[in-house]
């Protein structure tokens, strides 16, 4: 077998079709009619190629749950997803707040094969909010961490916050804030946004105003540390106002917002549907909008999935006592071509800056996100920009069904996905 | 009539009507010595209880027996996220037994909704978190009705703890339904949130002062108010509340002659209901507990009896 690929007629990031040949892990050329001798071929034609994905919000769930997703179904639910690197958030059971946890993922994620699996690290120990996590240890071993997060939870304390972000400074790590002060919006019970639909559906609300109150809070704390923090899944107009202005004032912040949050709104919650139960919670049509806005202008640095699976029984409870979270590493191309390219907020090479350049670079990852030119790293996604997809739950190769998009058509497709010149996804199916 | 009964939206107001009708005539029954009606013999209804409630529960079960219905009562109080147990699991266990309806309360708000979805028989919402409890709605209007005649055009007004009240949202839905102008009252922090573009879209006005809505009130349905929630800082004290938006002595004066006042119990006297108020001559409140059984059987009647039964009761 080769370890050639010539992908025949690609557009590259949407643009003129070319061939591009990967070898040795490497882009080995890049231009027309190239040779293929000893080479596999892939045709291409109509396919757009773009810089392979990175997730920098992927709950994996091992170790300690591992009937919802392990390490190995998750990294394949990326490659089908078109990811080459996925960030794998630490509220796992243990925590993954030591080098050596860290490590354990790093491995577990080599050992599967389908992606990078890049552990981040909790800035907290147990995610309890207090002591500081052995920070420098994880950044330290070898699994690198540079990202830190008490996802799930918030770093809800200024002083702590304040001394993660000075901490990380020394190894050139970030803080991804959960942002949700649980003060407005108690963990567990908030669970609907405050609003309308709160009020007459009895849910326990989730103002837009505890987020936007620990973003604003973040922005002057990393003014004042001199430090980079990044906003993990933004969900409302008054935190993209924030970070707008921030980002004026040359704070160095960053933030991502997740796939459902462009398209999904609160009206999916009038029939108490757990499957649409998420953390931040869905917002109105007109915080819809201004994240589609802000992801358009570059407020928005990335889309990261919060690809969060749960077993079947941990959705079957009454709408409040059921857990948060639904699937997004498989569909997250789709609707982002869905909301962004069809509706011309996005050029593919923006969409390559939000799934892969960014991410990249807000994580540290200097093997992905890379244009696409000749030595650079064979990490490549193929899409087929116009298929029309009707999402099914059960062709997921995620160990969890809680897809909120199942039974939608969404537009565009990953056709194949090359990790370091191997394909892990070819036509569609896990290689 | 819908196959389940989860809110009042699932009632046209002709709905309304036929279950008032049926009430009425289950009313008289009360009144008999031998009490039985033949509608539900043969089948069984499950009141399934997530939520201790001893009057809604009682409620029921008078009624499912006044109807000839077997009626067990099942109290799952904790037994579901405590025990690792999903809802499904546990609505799918209890019905499995073979059962013609199912009469739930559960603390979380859908929980009913999310039930109906599940199972073929009929479902009953016997109070679902903060969300609804239509029956407790219908009976309210009901004991309206017989005190006030039509609600067409009648001014109600609720007042209280209106975030955290199932009545009050289904309440709300059942009067403007049969006609009634509705008021609902309570300070700025136990309003629901967005209740200004809801009242709107829904037809009710809302205000924070009580003693300017009670002079133009043809009833008015206080709601209880739970202590509790003076620690989550929805007001300072009890005294100022009762101060505020109690149903004192001095406010009794401000209604007009006659007008009911309606509470869904338990009251707690002194906070938000003046024991004058509570036992005053225009109090409705042990009607509505006489009314809440007719409802009920009205209620099973309408979606558990088979065209056999129906004959049988009318032609008692
Ligand atoms: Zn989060």
């Amino acid at each position: 077998m080769s370890d050639k690929t010539l992908i025949r007629g690609a557009r590259i990031l949407g643009g003129e079709p070319a061939d591009l040949l990967l070898a040795d892990g490497a882009i080995a050329g890049l231009g027309t009619d190239l040779d293929a001798t000893g080479a596999v071929v892939v045709e291409a034609a109509g396919l757009v190629a773009l810089p392979g994905f990175v997730d920098l919000h992927t709950h994996l769930r091992q170790p300690g749950r591992e009937d919802a997703e392990t390490i190995l179904t998750g990294s394949q639910a990326a490659a089908v997803g078109g990811y080459t690197a996925v960030l794998a958030m630490a509220n796992t059971n243990p925590v993954t707040d030591t080098a050596e946890a860290a490590e354990r993922v790093l491995d577990l994620g080599v050992a599967a094969g389908y992606v990078d699996v890049q552990p981040v690290g909790a800035v907290t120990k147990d995610l309890e909010g207090h002591e500081l996590a052995e920070l420098g240890l994880m950044a330290r071993s070898r699994a690198r961490v540079r990202v830190f997060s008490d996802d799930g939870k918030c770093v809800h304390d200024a002083r702590v916050m304040r001394r993660a972000l000075e901490y990380v400074k020394a190894f050139g790590g970030v803080v991804s804030q959960h942002a949700q002060d649980p003060s407005l919006a108690p963990y567990g019970s908030a669970c609907c946004h405050e609003g309308e639909i709160s009020g007459q559906l009895g849910l326990p609300g989730w103002p837009g105003i505890a987020e936007e109150v620990i973003v604003a809070r973040d922005v002057m704390l990393a003014r004042h540390t001199g430090s980079r923090v990044h906003v993990a899944h933004v969900s409302t107009a008054g935190s993209v106002e924030v970070v707008r202005w921030a980002k004026s004032q040359g704070i160095d912040v960053t933030c991502e917002v997740t796939p459902h949050h462009l398209i999904l709104t609160t009206d999916e919650l009038l029939g108490y549907d757990p499957t649409y139960k998420v953390n931040p919670p869905l917002r109105p049509a007109e915080d819809v909008q201004a994240l589609r806005a802000a992801l358009a202008d570059g407020t928005i640095d990335a889309v990261a999935t919060d690809h969060a699976p749960h077993a079947k029984h941990d959705k079957e409870h009454a709408f409040v006592d059921a857990a948060f979270g639904m699937l997004g590493l498989e569909t997250a191309l789709s609707v982002v071509v869905t909301t962004m390219v069809e509706t011309g907020l996005l050029d593919w090479a923006g969409v390559a800056r939000v799934l892969s350049t960014n991410p990249a670079r807000i994580a540290g990852l200097d093997g992905h996100g890379h244009e696409i030119a000749v030595g650079a790293p064979a990490n490549i996604t193929l899409v087929d920009p116009s298929a029309k997809v009707t999402v099914d739950r059960d062709a997921s190769v995620s160990l969890s069904r809680n897809n909120p998009w199942h039974g939608r058509e969404l537009t565009g497709a990953v056709h194949a996905t090359f990790l370091r010149g191997k394909a892990t996804v070819m036509e569609g199916k896990l290689q | 009539m819908k196959k389940h009964l989860l809110s009042i939206d699932d009632l046209t107001v002709d709905d309304v009507h036929a279950l008032f009708e049926t009430a009425a005539e289950m009313h008289d029954v009360q009144r008999r010595d031998v009490k039985k009606l033949p509608a539900l013999r043969g089948k069984t209804v499950i009141n399934l209880f997530f939520e201790d409630s001893t009057r809604t529960r009682s409620s029921f079960e008078i009624a499912g027996k006044w109807l000839s219905a077997d009626v067990i009562n099942l109290s799952a109080k904790g037994s579901s996220t405590s025990k690792g147990e999903s809802l499904r699991d546990t609505v799918l266990t209890v019905t499995a037994m073979g059962i013609d309806g199912l009469v739930m309360r559960h603390s979380a708000s859908g929980a009913a909704h999310q039930v109906a979805g599940w199972l073929d028989i009929p479902v009953i919402n016997a109070g679902d978190g903060t969300h609804e409890h239509p029956t407790q709605a219908l009976l309210d209007a009901y004991t309206l009705t017989r005190r006030l005649g039509s609600l067409e055009g009648r001014h109600i007004a609720i007042v209280g703890d209106l975030t955290h009240s199932r009545v009050f949202r289904s309440g709300v839905k059942c009067l403007t339904k049969l006609g009634a102008e509705v008021t609902v009252v309570a300070p700025p922090t136990l309003m629901p949130s967005g209740i200004t573009a809801w009242s709107k879209d829904a037809g009710f006005a809302t205000s924070y002062d009580v003693d300017a809505v009670l002079p133009t009130a043809d009833a008015v349905m206080m709601l209880r108010v739970q202590k509790e929630r003076m620690s989550g800082g929805y007001f300072p004290t009890a005294r100022e509340y009762t101060v505020g938006y109690g149903l004192t002595r001095s406010r009794l004066a401000l209604l007009k002659e006659g007008a009911p006042i309606l509470h869904p119990g338990p009251m707690n006297r002194g906070l938000e209901i003046a024991p004058e108020a509570a036992d005053a001559a225009s109090s409705a409140v042990l009607d509505q507990v006489s009314a809440g059984v007719a409802i009920r059987m009205s209620v099973l009647y309408h979606l558990l009896a088979g065209p056999s039964a129906a004959a049988a009761t009318t032609g008692e």
